[in-house]
């Protein structure tokens, strides 16, 4: 089968990649686009580890078709940070050792800086529940919550 | 001893490897790509118990794009009358494990794996390949596995002079059982079963493995051990380990499931047939069909008290569910069940049953916590019968320093009473509770207790000065939950310099001497005690140099706040030398700055537990949600508090969910029918609460920093804790796990 030629956007990046008509965006990403970032934990859109964005909306990376991003915008783990300048989000789990093994924290990221966007004055249960499609078996998810809503509340100080 | 200013040790530090793990740069095990790689695929057994007659590789290979097929045939057999261990793992077990030999043991056994161009490629040759299968009658639940007419798994295996499904036992026993219970006021005796749990990394197993003209090997891969991870490829596939250089990936969670291996010997075959580097990753379906859950269980338990809650004795009978293949965990519910208590009277006995699921792999504190459901809830019964605080009852029996623990040793301090009074004092547990706030809604209030044993064993770690004075750290060990930080703390401390002039780094098998997998609670443990040990030789080192600038013994040379100093007036008056200007002058004074300690390390004191939980229970639903949750530890000192606090939270919410939503379903098939994270149910974010850790540091008097292993401990009472909190809301006492919706619903609607 011939693999299809696909124009989007990475991060604000114009990217072309090649892909097998059937290839998940996760594929594309870890493959030719070499953005192992973000993690496959599943491959059912159960786990969210390959949480990315697509026009600003929150996808599991897995669970959509790599073609499908042909002309969209695709944010990504990597494109959080601004060079050496990490978003309040990264630095507040650093500091806040919201993250063990660290496989879910790109997808955690993603996810919260999406609930954040759509709700910048979250409650712990909103924040429970906008990353209810997050799976952390490390944490407990204690510390995650807590940097998030830390996060926000920092975020809308600096506002 | 140095100066201590504690400027760094129970800090909250911001990891080594931190800003990779935020920013997607770190590299996990199928993060790896080499040039010129192939994609290696396994075929997998569709049967639950099956003879393998034949397998036929001829049109597999044939196909286009194919590199290499390897079969049980390319690894190294391990004949079954002859044990060959490595650690607590049985090579001839290991061997049948990552590759079906004789028989396929359950849905899912690899049978024969294909490297070739891609993944399509590989997965389509593994459909051409023909095994002849005499497919046999399967047996999934222990109470059908020992059965007199159960499908015999494994037919040289006798148990009581018969062929068994029964693979091993363990014993332990201190005085006369019967007496004791003879002498009791109150006897209850309980049976319990646990399902098998899933560890639940969200990294599924991935290698990728080069096997080079030469013959030398180099794997790339997530473990808990790079070192058991050469040493068991070296066992299966007959490479010396000097020729295999294991190089340890970042490991998206273990909690034990990652101390053995299943890809990478299989790996290694295929890249040596192939002459190609071959990656390999499991999909999740695989993980949940083919990895090592914890072992379900049958236990009877049976304690006899006095009226005033003094426990004369216990009997506890755990038979638990290994999988296709011996390995049980039985020192987990054996040894732990009763090993806080002192009691007189005590017989244990564990018994390890086959049966065709996939084999067991260690999870956190293997086996403790299905042998502490069991006890736990006794106790809890006993106290409710007795009318004692279940609480005091745990106080009065508690086992104090001097005392023989079952499992063998003589017990040294035993903070077991500490985290009791923790949770006893605690406003959690006085906090007043509305039990019925709403129609169709109870509540209720649980406590339970755990114990595990904690582990020291090798460690090796080099500290080295490098040349402008900073501080590199290389450890034998993969960090799972933040021991880097941990150990960066710790060396910071020591050598009186700003934590980020230290760097944590994780060497790989040629790189580092060898030490022991991270599991058991010993990492932090052992690993600061190396590093404290090789921190002090360098300080030594540093303080020596200084005394020979100065021309002054060595002895009168302090080390204080990152630099040399005169130790008193008396020594001499010089300006300080600080690590940046001894480094600079290091050539000239005896040549690098730097050393290695390898240790085999003792004195990891044991780890208890007590926590509190409130539950509300959805009386029409069958809903168990976990209301509050505390939890209490002694641990002997948190080096990096946060990180100590993310194991109990961790643990915690793990038991949760074997407690309240996860189990694996089976068809009559014998194939699991819930193989994705949708169907097998570990809690997510909107499912639990804060956990609320109550760090106890009594410091372990047998490590430089005070110590004690945590990570284990905290996953030994949420089960009972809960199962006590339910009962405490409904007045119905739950002796299977999951409390699932379904289960809870079917038990109300019985009791009705």
């Amino acid at each position: 089968m011939s693999k299809l030629h696909v124009t989007t956007s990475v991060n604000g990046e114009p990217v072309e990649f090649l892909c097998d008509p059937s290839a998940s965006m996760l594929d594309a990403l870890r493959g030719p686009l070499g953005l192992t970032g973000t993690k496959e934990g599943c491959g059912t859109g159960d786990c969210g580890a390959c949480s990315i964005t697509v026009d600003g909306r929150l996808v599991c990376a897995c669970l959509m078709l790599a073609v499908e991003s042909e002309g969209h915008e695709i944010g990504t783990i990597e494109g959080m940070a601004k060079g050496d300048h990490l978003h309040p989000l990264q630095q507040k789990f650093l500091e806040m050792a919201a993250l063990q093994c660290g496989i879910c924290t790109p997808g955690m990221l993603m996810a919260s800086r999406a609930l954040l966007e759509k709700n910048p004055n979250p409650t712990e249960e909103e924040v429970r529940f906008g990353l209810a499609g997050n799976l952390c078996r490390c944490t407990g998810y204690d510390k995650i919550v807590r940097a998030v809503l830390e996060t926000a509340a920092e975020m809308r100080g600096a506002a | 001893m140095n100066e201590m200013s504690n400027k760094w040790i129970g800090k909250n530090t911001i990891r080594p490897d931190g800003a990779d793990k935020v920013t997607g740069r770190a590299q996990y095990s199928a993060d790896n790509v080499m040039p010129g790689m192939v994609w290696g695929k396994l075929l997998r057994s569709p049967h639950a118990h099956a003879r393998i007659r034949s397998i036929d590789t001829s049109k597999a290979e044939a196909l286009p794009g194919v590199k290499a097929v390897v079969t049980a045939k390319d690894i190294v057999e391990f004949p079954l009358d002859k044990s060959v261990m490595l650690g607590i793992q049985d090579m001839r077990w290991m061997c049948r494990n990552v590759m079906a030999r004789e028989k396929a043991l359950f849905h899912g056994h690899a049978v024969a794996a294909v490297a070739a161009i891609s993944e399509e490629v590989a997965a389509h040759a593994c459909s051409l390949i023909e095994v002849d299968y005499e497919v046999l009658p399967h047996v999934i639940e222990i109470e059908d596995a020992i059965k007199p007419d159960a499908p015999i798994l494994h037919e040289w295996n006798q148990f009581e002079g018969k062929p068994s499904n029964i693979a091993g036992t363990m014993v332990l026993k201190t005085g006369d059982v019967e007496a004791g219970f003879a002498e009791a006021d109150i006897v209850i005796e309980r049976s319990f079963k646990t399902r098998p749990v899933h560890q639940g990394y969200i990294e599924p197993h991935a290698c990728t493995v080069s096997y080079a003209a030469d013959g030398r090997v180099t794997i790339w891969s997530s473990s808990q051990g790079q070192f058991m991870v050469r040493a068991m490829t070296s066992l299966l596939t007959g490479i010396p380990q000097s020729d295999i250089r294991a190089i340890p990936a970042e490991i998206g969670g273990g909690f034990g499931g990652k101390t053995i291996i299943y890809l990478e010997p299989v790996a290694v075959m295929l890249s040596k047939k192939s002459g190609r580097p071959v990656k390999m990753v499991m999909t999740r379906e695989e993980v949940q069909r083919a990895t090592g859950p914890a072992p379900g269980s049958l236990s009877t338990v049976k304690i006899g008290a006095k009226k005033d809650g003094t426990i004369v004795a216990a009997k506890g009978t755990f038979y638990l569910q290994a999988g296709g293949l011996p390995g049980s965990p039985l020192r987990g519910p054996v040894g732990c069940s009763f090993a806080q208590y002192a009691i007189p009277n005590v017989l244990s006995v564990g018994y390890d049953v086959v049966s065709n699921r996939s084999k067991v792999a260690a999870y956190r504190a293997p086996g403790a916590p299905l042998g502490a459901f069991a006890t736990e809830c006794v106790l809890d019964e006993i106290a409710e019968k007795l009318g004692l605080d279940p609480l005091e009852m745990r106080l009065k029996n508690s086992a104090k320093a001097g005392d023989k623990a079952i499992y063998g040793p003589t017990f040294g301090a035993v903070t077991f009473k500490e985290t009791v009074e923790a949770i006893r004092h605690h406003p959690h547990y006085s906090a007043p509770m509305d039990k019925n706030p709403r129609p169709g809604v109870k509540r209720g209030r649980g406590v339970a207790s755990g114990f595990w044993y904690n582990a020291g064993g090798e460690s090796s770690v080099q500290v080295n000065i490098t040349e402008d004075g900073n501080v590199l750290v290389t450890t034998g060990h993969p960090d799972v939950g933040g021991s880097r930080a941990s150990i960066s703390n710790v060396v910071a401390e020591l050598l009186g310099v700003d934590h980020a002039r230290v760097n944590v780094m994780i060497g790989d098998t040629q790189t580092i001497g060898f030490s022991n997998l991270t599991g058991g609670s010993r990492v932090t443990f052992a690993s600061a005690l190396v590093a404290t040990s090789a921190t002090e030789k360098v300080i030594g080192d540093l303080r020596a140099r200084a005394a020979k600038i100065w021309n002054i013994d060595a002895e009168a040379v302090k080390w204080q706040d990152g630099m040399a100093l005169p130790a008193g007036d008396n020594a001499g008056k010089f300006p300080p030398l600080s690590l940046k200007e001894l480094a600079a002058k290091a050539n000239e004074m005896g040549g690098p700055i730097g050393t290695q300690v390898q240790l085999n390390t003792t004195g990891a004191d044991p780890g208890f537990a007590t926590h509190c939980v409130d539950v509300e229970v959805d009386v029409d639903l069958g809903i168990v949600r976990v209301l509050r949750y505390t939890a209490a530890q002694d641990v002997g000192r948190a080096l990096h508090p946060a990180y100590v606090e993310g194991q109990i939270q961790g643990g915690v919410v793990q038991g949760i969910g074997w407690a309240l939503s996860e189990e694996y379903l089976y068809d009559a098939k014998g194939r699991v029918d819930n193989a994705a994270f949708l169907d097998y149910r570990m809690p997510v974010c909107s499912d639990v609460p804060m956990i609320e850790p109550v760090m106890l540091e009594i410091p372990n008097p047998k490590h430089p920093q005070g110590v004690r292993g945590v990570g284990e401990a905290p996953i030994v009472p949420p089960l009972a804790a809960i199962a006590n909190a339910v009962h405490d809301a409904l007045g119905v006492r739950f002796y299977e796990l999951p409390m699932s919706p379904p289960k809870v619903s079917a038990r109300l609607e019985e009791a009705v």
